[in-house]
């Protein structure tokens, strides 16, 4: 703990106890949701220290609450999570190897993954990722807890605008990225396919398909990147216009 | 809960799976040496999926539109954070932003 403290330094560290705080709010929220719609208290917590990716437990609640069958349930959260193997492809060596990885891969989430990204080092993308995945890992299911227990009294969070905190954390730690035009035109093309997608496709496939958006780097400057097609999952090629 | 050993087999279903999403980056990355372009290429990706999952969840619940509310304390959020304003700043507008916006009537 107190070499994370040193590498990353106190401002780095207070944004992510922020970051953790709204995750643990939000857990607040997902633990009285899930007891009101008619899970044990214990389910909410062992869900969220086990599967530990918010989005897709809330989705698993949702449908096994109206009746769905939780096996379908599960592959609907797996489609939700499966942004975590681009992410770990994405991020340089911060899981650790051996048996630490074992805890080093469950910690990986959007917010340990977006802090880990903004730092400019290895040994800083390496503190950023372990101090924010374990601040989750405390902070989630910690919040779960208290919420079930705190059943309806906390239910309406977003009466407080805290549904607005997520995508503003994330935003706020990819800006730097964006300020490339490159990654910025493909994040924008990737961002509206994701919209234009979201009414007809179930959740968490819009966010995958968003990945075509990558398609802008194909022909760009004298970028090597610009001799490759798009990656999988691209299904109109967009022609290769030779590079010089 | 109505069946409680289905429900657990559910859930450790998703918890194994996304976890077995998680493991396997770090050894395909740890396997394979990539070339520069490919890691290039792999860090513009988390950069595209984190603004679709901003975007969608900023903009949609569910199937639909979120409300006015969300992406405008979003919105004000993503300003603020070009404008390199603290992260505590930005989180907060976002948050008042949006919690005002509602308390005005605001859907």
């Amino acid at each position: 703990m107190s070499s994370i403290y040193r590498t990353l330094g106190r401002d780095a560290l207070r944004d992510i106890a922020l970051a953790c705080l709204a995750v643990w709010v939000i857990g607040l929220s997902y633990g009285a949701i899930a007891v009101a719609s008619g899970f044990p208290v214990w389910f909410p917590v062992a869900q969220s220290a086990l599967v530990l990716a918010g989005a897709s437990e809330f989705l698993f609640i949702g449908i096994v609450a109206a009746g769905g069958n939780p096996i379908a349930a599960a592959l609907a959260g797996l489609l939700v999570n499966a942004r975590h193997l681009p992410y770990g492809l994405a991020l340089p060596d911060v899981t650790g190897r051996g048996w630490r990885r074992l805890l080093g891969a469950h910690v990986m989430n959007d917010e340990s993954v977006v802090f880990a990204l903004a730092q400019e080092d290895l040994p800083r993308k390496r503190a950023a990722y372990w101090a924010c995945g374990l601040g989750v890992l405390i902070c989630w299911p910690g919040g779960a807890a208290l919420g079930a227990l705190a059943g309806s009294l906390l239910r309406d969070t977003n009466a407080f605008g805290l549904d607005a905190t997520f995508p503003a954390v994330i935003l706020a730690l990819i800006v730097p990225a964006l300020r490339d035009r490159v990654t910025a035109a493909a994040a924008g093309f990737g961002a509206v396919i994701a919209l234009v997608t979201t009414p007809f496709l179930p959740a968490g496939l819009p966010v995958l398909l968003a990945l075509a958006g990558l398609v802008v780097l194909v022909g760009r400057r004298a970028d090597p990147a610009a001799r490759e097609p798009a990656p999988a999952r691209e299904t109109a090629q967009a022609p290769t216009k030779a590079a010089r | 809960m109505k069946d409680t050993t289905l429900v657990v087999a559910g859930m450790l279903t998703l918890s194994a799976g996304t976890f077995a999403f998680r493991f396997s980056g770090p050894v395909l990355r740890e396997r394979i040496a990539f070339p520069s372009w490919v890691e290039r290429l792999l860090e513009v990706a988390a950069v595209v999926l984190l603004a679709a999952l901003v975007a969608t969840t900023a903009l949609t619940k569910g199937h639909g539109f979120a409300g006015l509310a969300r992406p405008a304390g979003v919105l004000v959020g993503g300003v603020l954070a070009w404008r390199k304003a603290p992260f505590l700043v930005v989180v907060l507008a976002a948050a008042g932003t949006t919690a005002v916006l509602r308390l005005l009537g605001v859907p």
